[in-house]
């Protein structure tokens, strides 16, 4: 990237926006709807995503009760049968990946915070922008449908494995399966054309005098991210197509009897999924730097490090994909270099959480509610981390395979990453979304109520794992070795602690509502933050700064610096005249 | 009618946004057609007798085809030329000439297509039928899209709009172009 400073255009940028202002009033539905504006377009991905995510999480609700309780009636939904267990399964798992964590994560945040981060009107590409969110909606509404459909949704598993999901005969929902995948590829497109505008707006929009590692982290990580998620999605986006041609014309890609391949599915779909996963941590990670930067009162320890660590890490994730495929007949040698890969992939992601806690050492730390997200963020991910590393060992991976060892691991690593990190950035910027502050009181409520039931939930299914009790199953009750006591005792404890888990997100959408109405004004910089996003009205008015674009002078994290009495240094703010000595 | 956002018009890299963006989206195409063509490789190398089916391409028409299709891409280099120097209605002719070879090259396409079906080589017939059909159905589907938008591209250059459109719309069409010079040795010379 670039470091050329422009100069000179920012008196003549400042005079064309204030002249096209007070000219045209919009109406309802050009302001909200069909705005071209990136905040709303933010908070359109931001709503849709919650209301996935509560659909989500609703499905995760059903089938833990079916799992507690088999067989007996599950309020709010009643007798769940074997084909919907697995359309459940199926959709909690591609609705969380694809319509919460990727909508929220990457576009809400990336859409909000980046022309504001970086200190420009809005996106490079405005209504690409809004075609983007059209036809992520659309894809929602597809995958919404494919669960009413004849022979009900699609049930084989969100990673959709062929023969199963290419042959109707097989997973008994023709229909069904062909949504999914369209639902899916839909989604890609969107997020395709989303990301190109990201990648272009970071990297050629920037504020007279912001070089690149000036830059907030969580600008550089939504990027890289969208960098990661456009380089790998490609194979994906053939193999779909591959793949609807085997449900829908009768070809054989996939399929063994016809001359294909069932593995090739897996390698093209985990190519791409793994690097999803670092799609979707790395906009996490950035959130929470930005978080324990601000609430340390300290520089972000080791800046260009972690940028560094990030594409090491982007770079990495493109070369671990099969070791999701150790049991799928893969070539022994094969296995063991991609241990060797994931193995050494956790090194750039362990030193990002070390140079987070250094951040930390020395700070004057406020237990906000966000910088207890980001904390926690921190810990829990770490838990998933290291539990990863059983995994990505093909040895012990043999033996865990399909266990809720690794369902128990992939949840410590995507709960911090859709819900923590999410509810971290939520609570961080709904001052600047909305211009109120939300309450600090209910915000701890709703915090520890989350994190000490979500680790309630998933610890126990480590044990039940490592004790062998295996993934996608509808009853264990048709397992003896499965159905001891003491097993049934701990699904039942996992299921009622999300239970009371969604019970405290209540509080949450209280919360969001009563302040979005009645919170104390945030002003402009409650939390006396230096990233430009704080220099603005709250919320930013449609063109986000009104009497001009602002100037970037420094790097985003300049806290606590000597020189100077406020702690605080704003990148906007023009170095003050050099004193005589 | 929006305004055009500030954002729009800034270029901190040095190079214009369009011009970026366009290479970013061929970034994402080349992994799409890598994933169609790495797969096609994997499976071929593991069965030797894709040969005999691959024997029945009719490699005269690939080969005109392959013809067309570069030299259509000439023109859109002259289109570019025209615009830089600002004669919109010439870019705008040329571009329309380069649309005639997306056009032809379809045509071709056609009835090489109508004889395969209709001597029973379907995309069902075999691994290498459905991978001949996808590889080149995908293809065929961005020369339709480069043809669309050309046309509109060429709609406004012709009122002297847009000219820097010209160049970037010519940036995509060499790429559908590279894309079929990988699949024409792979789909119809190797047998």
């Amino acid at each position: 990237m670039a470091e050329t400073i422009i100069s000179g255009g920012h008196p003549a940028e400042k005079h064309d926006h204030g002249h096209d202002h007070g000219h045209h009033e919009q109406s309802f539905w050009e302001k909200y709807v069909f705005s071209v504006d990136h905040k709303v377009i933010a908070m359109q991905y931001m709503f849709t995503g919650m209301a996935m995510g509560i659909i989500g999480a609703f499905m995760a609700y059903v089938f833990r009760m079916q799992l507690a309780f088999p067989g007996t009636h599950v309020p709010g939904f009643g007798v769940v049968s074997p084909g919907e267990y697995n359309a459940l399964v199926t959709n909690h798992g591609t609705i969380m990946i694809f319509w919460v964590a990727m909508p929220v994560l990457i576009a809400a945040f990336g859409n909000f915070l980046i022309p504001l981060m970086i200190g420009c009107d809005d996106m490079v590409f405005p209504r690409l922008n809004r075609l983007s969110y059209q036809i992520f909606l659309l894809s929602a509404v597809v995958i919404l449908l494919s669960l009413y459909v004849q022979g009900g949704g699609f049930g084989g598993a969100w990673t959709a494995y062929p023969p199963l999901s290419a042959v109707a005969e097989y997973n008994n929902t023709p229909l069904g399966s062909t949504l999914w995948v369209v639902a899916v590829a839909l989604e890609f497109a969107a997020f395709l054309m989303g990301g190109i505008n990201f990648i272009t707006t970071a990297m050629n929009s920037r504020a007279p005098g912001m070089k690149a590692f000036d830059i907030p982290i969580v600008v550089w990580f939504i990027v890289i991210a969208s960098i990661l998620f456009l380089a790998s999605v490609g194979p994906l986006i053939a193999g779909a197509i591959m793949l609807l041609f085997d449900q829908n014309l009768g070809t054989g890609f996939f399929n063994p009897t016809a001359g294909g391949d069932p593995v090739l599915w897996q390698h093209l779909f985990w190519f791409f999924g793994h690097p999803e996963v670092y799609v979707v941590l790395l906009p996490a990670m950035g959130i929470v730097a930005d978080i324990i930067t601000v609430f340390s009162r300290k520089k972000l320890f080791a800046y260009r490090t972690v940028i560094y660590t990030a594409i090491g890490t982007g770079v990495l994730s493109f070369f671990v994909w099969a070791h999701h495929q150790f049991i799928s007949g893969i070539d022994p040698r094969m296995a063991n270099i991609f241990t060797v890969t994931t193995v050494l992939i956790s090194i750039p992601i362990a030193e990002m959480c070390f140079l987070y806690i250094a951040t930390l050492f020395g700070g004057s730390i406020r237990f906000t509610t966000p910088m207890l997200w980001a904390l926690a963020f921190i810990g829990e991910f770490i838990i998933g981390g290291v539990t990863g590393i059983f995994l990505g060992a093909s040895g012990s991976d043999i033996y865990f395979h399909d266990t809720y060892f690794v369902l128990a691991h992939f949840h410590y690593t995507f709960f911090p990453i859709a819900v923590i990190a999410t509810f971290a950035g939520i609570t961080h910027w709904f001052p600047k979304m909305f211009g109120r502050m939300m309450n600090e009181t209910l915000g701890k409520v709703h915090f520890w109520g989350t994190v000490i039931t979500f680790n309630c939930i998933f610890l126990p299914l480590f044990v039940l794992g490592t004790a062998g009790q295996h993934r996608r199953i509808y009853n264990y009750n048709h397992f003896p070795e499965l159905a001891e006591p003491w097993m049934q005792d701990l699904r039942v404890f996992a299921t009622i602690s999300l239970v009371v888990m969604l019970a405290f997100q209540v509080v949450f959408l209280f919360n969001f509502a009563w302040s979005f109405f009645n919170g104390p004004k945030a002003g402009k910089n409650p939390w006396r933050a230096s990233t430009l996003e704080w220099t603005t009205e709250s919320p930013p008015p449609h063109g986000n700064w009104p009497e001009g674009l602002p100037t970037c002078y420094r790097g985003p994290y300049e806290y606590s610096h000597p020189d100077r009495d406020e702690d605080f240094w704003p990148q906007n703010e023009p170095p003050a005249e050099p004193t005589p000595a | 009618m929006m305004q055009k956002p500030i954002a729009t018009t800034r270029e901190a890299t040095g190079m214009p946004t369009g011009r970026l963006a366009v290479w970013w989206l061929i970034a994402s195409e080349i992994v799409i057609f890598g994933g169609v063509l790495a797969s096609y490789l994997m499976q071929r190398f593991a069965h030797p007798e894709w040969a005999d089916a691959a024997a029945h391409t009719n490699t005269t028409a690939g080969a005109f085809n392959t013809f067309v299709l570069l030299t259509s891409s000439l023109s859109a280099v002259l289109a570019h030329n025209a615009a830089e120097m600002g004669q919109g209605k010439k870019a705008a002719n040329l571009l329309w000439l380069t649309v005639f070879g997306g056009a032809v090259f379809l045509v071709v396409k056609t009835f090489e297509w109508g004889a395969e079906i209709s001597h029973g080589y379907t995309i069902m017939s075999a691994g290498f039928w459905s991978f001949y059909y996808t590889a080149a159905g995908i293809h065929a589907a961005h020369v339709v899209v480069g043809m669309l938008v050309m046309l509109w591209v060429a709609s406004y250059a012709r009122k002297g709009k847009e000219l820097q459109r010209v160049e970037l719309v010519g940036i995509y069409w060499h790429f559908v172009d590279l894309v079929w010079i990988f699949l024409f040795p792979l789909l119809y010379i190797a047998k």
